[in-house]
């Protein structure tokens, strides 16, 4: 189509186009200037664009506020969210994908519509009664919610793009089909099942309401922890951009790998409560 | 013609294959089940025990006896002006920021569209809003939207307008926090729609080349007509979603200044994990989930009609 525009069109709608991308892009560029920025700089009347860039803020943030023990908590909770979300997902996802059990992914739906904080009043006065308030397995649990309906959907695709022909063959030679499930098919859609990881991964990193209510001194996650700190009335600007630009950095990082599913993984897994 | 079955051999197994074999037959509901199990014990008991918690008259605390109460909470809460205010509020956010957002996002898809050959790093630039941790989006604009200090009142002064009190402002609270839904959602609604451009046939579009058609009539006679079901999908999603927005306005107002943002999500927070009204809290959620399901049911509704 872009053959018939005129110079004249081109230019404006690249303008266009640039001016939507600079307003998307300019609250990273600015968070990340406020995070290098002295609190001096980042109070002045009118702001400064031009600067020697600090390391002060990260250095605060990482060394007096414990960043690195509720990064870790949050490395735990997604890690065994998403590893525990795969055992119980992957088996489903390719029934569901062989057997053509569409009615099963009904499922989804429920976590889909459903405001998370309606599951979180009940799990809540659950795991008060056995004493689980603040323990790792509430968190997990509560983010299986997040990351199993995600996996499954994610990897049905992939598991619908696996021939039945190499299964078969498999089956003819003896094999069970349980045993032909975990050698002939999951190394075939190894590739959906890192994307869908990954993607759970994220998503339970960006969890913050089930952490918020169901962790504890021990088991705060890093979104709680950077609410908190803010919410004492820190007026630590510098600190405060520094503590967002270290909770976006690693989803940045993996998000790219799995740009092209991530619209996938948003449409089905539901990302806000 | 009849032909006569070809004899199976009969594999004799050994009895320990028994559970194998067992497996193999029923594996259809045996692989889903594990999963099936979880999610029936997260989510739908969790559904079914809020309905009962609403119709009780209860605290999180044992201490105090709970009682049935019926429908108790739920009329109580047609009575509750906090309630309908928030219910307001709710509906006020999602009608500026949904509208906004699909408008831009088919806008920006129309503008993807022509260049998707340089779109690598445009489509990676996209996705940053959509999938940074909320609870860092809400800083980043609760910053930018400092009254003294906030950049965004600074380029207001360059551009010659007053300055503005953002989200400390009891009319502006809702659009201020509207425009940060704005900003973090429109590339979704853009990538969905790009994504249904980009599988349209050439034809349509060549004939009506040929035939003279202008750039509107090709746009009204056939690229919406073909877009509307990517349409319809993220306006559903979205619906959904802005209905249920928790973690900016929670982060960014605690539903204030007084109760000028507090929409049904976070106002339920409030009674259920500050006040410990559960029973209340379960019957304003039940309502909530009501109100999120119509909408869904009548946007479909609404997609068959067009």
């Amino acid at each position: 189509m872009s053959s018939r525009e005129s110079p004249l069109k081109q230019l404006v709608l690249n303008l266009l186009l640039g001016l939507a991308i600079l307003v998307m892009l300019f609250p990273f560029v600015w968070m990340i200037m406020m995070s290098l920025k002295t609190q001096v700089q980042n109070t002045a009347a009118t702001p400064v664009w031009f600067f020697t860039p600090v390391l002060d803020n990260y250095i605060n943030v990482i060394e007096r506020n414990n960043f690195l023990v509720f990064t870790k908590n949050s490395l735990i909770v997604a890690l065994a969210a998403t590893v525990i979300g795969m055992v119980l997902g992957l088996p489903a996802a390719y029934s569901i994908a062989r057997f053509k059990q569409r009615g099963l992914s009904l499922w989804i739906l429920v976590s889909r519509i459903i405001p998370y904080i309606t599951f979180l009043l009940p799990l809540f006065l659950v795991f008060t009664k056995l004493n689980l308030i603040g323990s790792f397995t509430a968190l997990i649990a509560s983010h299986l919610i997040i990351t199993l309906p995600l996996i499954v959907w994610i990897t049905i695709a992939f598991f619908e793009d696996i021939p039945t022909d190499l299964e078969e063959a498999a089956l003819v030679d003896g094999s069970s089909r349980a045993g032909a499930f975990v050698r002939i098919i999951l190394p075939l859609v190894a590739p959906g099942v890192i994307t869908a990881g990954i993607l759970a991964m994220i998503f339970s990193w960006n969890q913050f309401l089930f952490s918020l209510i169901l962790g504890g001194p021990n088991t705060k996650t890093v979104p709680v922890a950077v609410f908190n700190f803010l919410s004492y009335g820190s007026q630590d600007y510098g600190a405060i951009a520094a503590a967002a630009v270290l909770i976006t950095l690693p989803i940045i990082l993996l998000s790219l790998t799995v740009q092209r599913y991530i619209v996938k993984g948003l449409t089905a897994g539901g990302v806000k409560g | 013609m009849s032909v006569a079955p070809i004899p199976t051999p009969t594999r004799r197994r050994p009895p320990n294959r028994s559970f194998s074999s067992w497996l193999d037959r029923n594996i259809r509901w045996v692989f889903p089940m594990p999963a099936l199990l979880a999610l029936f014990a997260l989510t739908i008991l969790p559904l079914i025990f809020n309905l009962v918690l609403s119709t009780q008259e209860r605290s999180v605390s044992d201490a105090l006896p709970s009682s049935f109460v019926g429908l108790g909470n739920y009329l109580g809460a047609l009575k509750d002006p906090r309630f309908w205010n928030s219910v307001k509020l709710m509906f006020q956010f999602t009608l500026i920021a949904v509208p906004v957002q699909m408008l831009l996002g088919l806008g920006l898809a129309l503008l993807l569209n022509r260049t998707m050959r340089a779109s690598g790093l445009i489509r990676a630039v996209v996705l940053l809003p959509m999938i940074s941790t909320p609870v860092a989006v809400a800083l980043i604009w609760a910053l930018m939207m400092d009254p003294n200090l906030g950049v965004l009142n600074y380029f207001l002064q360059t551009l010659g307008l007053e300055r503005s009190l953002w989200l400390a402002d009891v009319r502006l609270v809702i659009p201020a926090l509207a425009m940060v839904d704005i900003w973090q959602w429109t590339p979704l609604v853009s990538l969905i729609l790009l994504a249904g451009l980009q599988t349209m046939p050439d034809e349509p579009f060549e004939a009506a080349r040929i035939d003279g058609a202008s750039p509107w009539q090709v746009f009204r006679f056939i690229t919406w007509p073909m877009l509307q079901a990517s349409i319809f999908a993220a306006l559903t999603l979205r619906l959904i979603d802005a209905l249920k927005t928790f973690d900016i306005i929670e982060v960014m107002t605690q539903g204030g200044p007084g109760s000028a943002s507090e929409t049904l999500n976070v106002y339920a927070y409030h009674t259920g994990f500050e006040f410990l009204r559960v029973g209340y809290t379960a019957a304003l959620l039940s309502l909530l989930l009501v109100i999120v399901a119509v909408v869904a049911v009548g946007v479909n509704l609404l997609r068959r009609r067009v």
